[in-house]
């Protein structure tokens, strides 16, 4: 059983190492994640600096040059290290969201579906309301109602994210406690806990697996969507969203504070999605042949 | 049939039992003080606490759920702490604007996505099979609301073609719906390719095209009736989720529907029109889910009602 499992994950990595997508996508995160990593290093300027010389002669941005590499924005601060250090948020964001919604929808998922009956019932039900709240009008009430912080955006991302997660599980679950493998565990006197974490968390973590990979881009997204809306990581702190925002209304004369913030966001997403598609097919090579 | 709509209906009025009780959780633990908020900074004491009173701000939690609840029923959903509107008022009078859009949203969608899907299903492997993957991914990788700033950029300063934002003629409506629209299409266009050539390997397919129908009437006939099934399917839940989704394309165009009502409402503290936006939106999801489930049935018989 060990050894079958083994090489079925040897199988997975061996399909995952063909996949160009999984090439460029890996590459796509790589190139974020040590822009985040780095940023202190990278980043020529201290992003909320101000410099005298970043502001044209009329006091307009300065387009990308010399000394200013992606240009200054309104205030004259250095577009590319705020760019740089707008990644950590992100990602930082971004992560600790989806470790947490895969934690709790894992877990509420697995008991929903291991248990059924009455606490199926009530799980579901909360999954059922969560999810008929349109994503970024439940993020903007709750950012009304608790004053925006890193903390409030991962809880909002966090409490978007999970319902649709629990349900896979749980729809997995229902398959694999019908097997005869449970019964025989149970027969012997595994209790609940032992059953549900050793027998079948190992075939729902990879569901959970690929969903994470897929909805880590889209978290990207709705952070960067709340971070534009003015509800996210709070300015001064640098993030693409509010660096969009501010470029808004001034985009006619600098129209670099657009595009820069938002061809980052897209590499991030593109990795993120491109990585979770070539997961998925890696995983279950029964999908990428109905493609 | 009469049974499967009650217990809908009963689920339905369970959700929304739930949606209601998160949003009242949501204002009561608002911050601020919504009667200082709306008699203004200066005024005195007494005048606030005769606010809250009248409010109902000082009654016991569970008093004021009850009320809640009893009014929202009634369609009550409160009033604007800034102008002292109905909450509902207010939404009525928003909700043309972001159901034009939404609508429009849905046609661009639907406009590229099914002559795509089409193609691709006819020709695996061709460039339009090629390019619905192409941008389904940029598709879902572009945030709407930077997309909705480069289209403004490009096409509405660089090239001014279009104006820049605003809301009246169809010129206005035309970058938001396309932006809006954009990134669902290629999604729509997958969906087809893949209900299509699942359709196709069905045994009255093969019989059709024996018995000598030419391709394009197999095609229209026997192969979209039923590929399209899961396409309409989408287009219900898509519609729910472009009434609340389009709160960004609303605040980026500066088109005056509900979600930059919302959105604004932020910025005044305007609790009662936020929760009251949210709520109705939750609330059209939760019916556009059962009409599409209710639709689904009417138009393939094959769904069976007896699994609940």
């Amino acid at each position: 059983m060990v050894e079958l499992q083994k090489k079925q994950n040897r199988g997975f990595w061996t399909r995952l190492w063909r996949l160009p997508r999984a090439w460029v996508g890996g590459a796509l995160i790589l190139l974020v994640g040590i822009g985040a990593l780095l940023a202190p290093v990278l980043a020529p300027d201290d992003p909320l600096q101000q410099f005298r010389d970043g502001l044209s002669d009329v006091g307009t941005p300065l387009p990308p040059n010399g000394r200013f590499l992606l240009g200054t924005d309104h205030l004259g601060r250095d577009i590319w290290s705020r760019t740089l250090y707008g990644a950590q948020i992100s990602l930082f964001v971004s992560l600790v969201a989806n470790i947490t919604a895969s934690v709790f929808g894992t877990l509420v998922g697995m008991l929903a579906g291991y248990y059924s009956g009455i606490i199926d019932t009530i799980l579901m039900r909360v999954t059922d309301v969560l999810l008929a709240f349109p994503a970024i009008l439940l993020a903007l009430g709750l950012a009304a109602v608790l004053r925006p912080s890193v903390s409030v955006v991962v809880v909002i991302l966090t409490v978007i994210t999970w319902p649709a997660l629990a349900r896979l599980v749980r729809s997995q679950v229902l398959i694999v406690r019908e097997r005869a493998f449970i019964e025989s565990a149970r027969a012997s006197g595994a209790q609940d806990g032992y059953i549900m974490f050793w027998h079948i968390l190992p075939h729902t973590i990879t569901v959970t697996i690929v969903w994470v990979t897929l909805s880590f881009a889209s978290t990207v997204l709705v952070e960067s969507s709340l971070s534009f809306l003015g509800v996210g990581v709070p300015l001064p702190t640098s993030t693409w969203g509010n660096m969009i925002a501010e470029g808004q209304s001034r985009y006619r004369i600098a129209p670099w504070m657009i595009f820069v913030p938002t061809v980052a966001i897209i590499i991030t997403t593109l990795g993120f999605n491109l990585l979770g598609d070539a997961v998925r097919d890696a995983i279950d090579p029964r999908t990428s042949l109905q493609k | 049939m009469i049974g499967y709509l009650i217990r809908r209906l009963v689920g339905a009025a369970g959700v929304i039992f739930g949606v209601a009780t998160i949003t009242f959780i949501m204002v009561f633990l608002m911050p601020g003080d919504a009667a200082r908020m709306y008699a203004g900074p200066r005024a005195p004491e007494e005048t606030v606490e005769r606010i809250r009173e009248l409010w109902g701000l000082n009654d016991p939690l569970p008093v004021q759920y009850v009320r809640y609840l009893g009014r929202a029923v009634q369609g009550d959903l409160g009033n604007s702490t800034r102008d002292s509107r109905p909450v509902l008022q207010a939404i009525f009078e928003r909700l043309p604007a972001t159901l034009q859009l939404a609508f429009s949203g849905l046609l661009v969608e639907l406009l590229i996505g099914v002559p795509l899907g089409i193609l691709a299903a006819l020709r695996p492997g061709s460039w339009a099979d090629g390019l619905t993957t192409f941008l389904s991914l940029i598709g879902i990788s572009i945030p709407p609301f930077a997309l909705g700033l480069v289209a403004l950029y490009l096409f509405g300063f660089l090239i001014p073609i279009f104006p820049l934002g605003g809301y009246g003629t169809v010129l206005h409506l035309i970058l938001p719906a396309l932006v809006l629209g954009f990134g669902g299409s290629a999604f729509y266009s997958r969906v087809l390719r893949n209900s299509i050539l699942d359709v196709m390997g069905d045994d009255y397919i093969r019989t059709a095209k024996a018995k000598g129908v030419s391709p394009r009437w197999v095609l229209l006939r026997h192969i979209l009736r039923n590929a399209l099934l899961p396409v309409v399917t989408l287009a219900g839940l898509d519609l729910a989720l472009l009434l609340g989704g389009v709160v960004v394309i609303e605040a980026v165009f500066g088109w005056p529907g509900i979600g930059l009502q919302a959105w604004t409402a932020i910025r005044n503290q305007d609790t009662p029109i936020i929760m009251g936006t949210v709520l109705f939106a939750s609330i059209a999801v939760v019916f556009m889910n059962m009409l599409v489930d209710l639709l689904y049935i009417t138009l393939d018989p094959r769904v069976r009602l007896t699994k609940g």
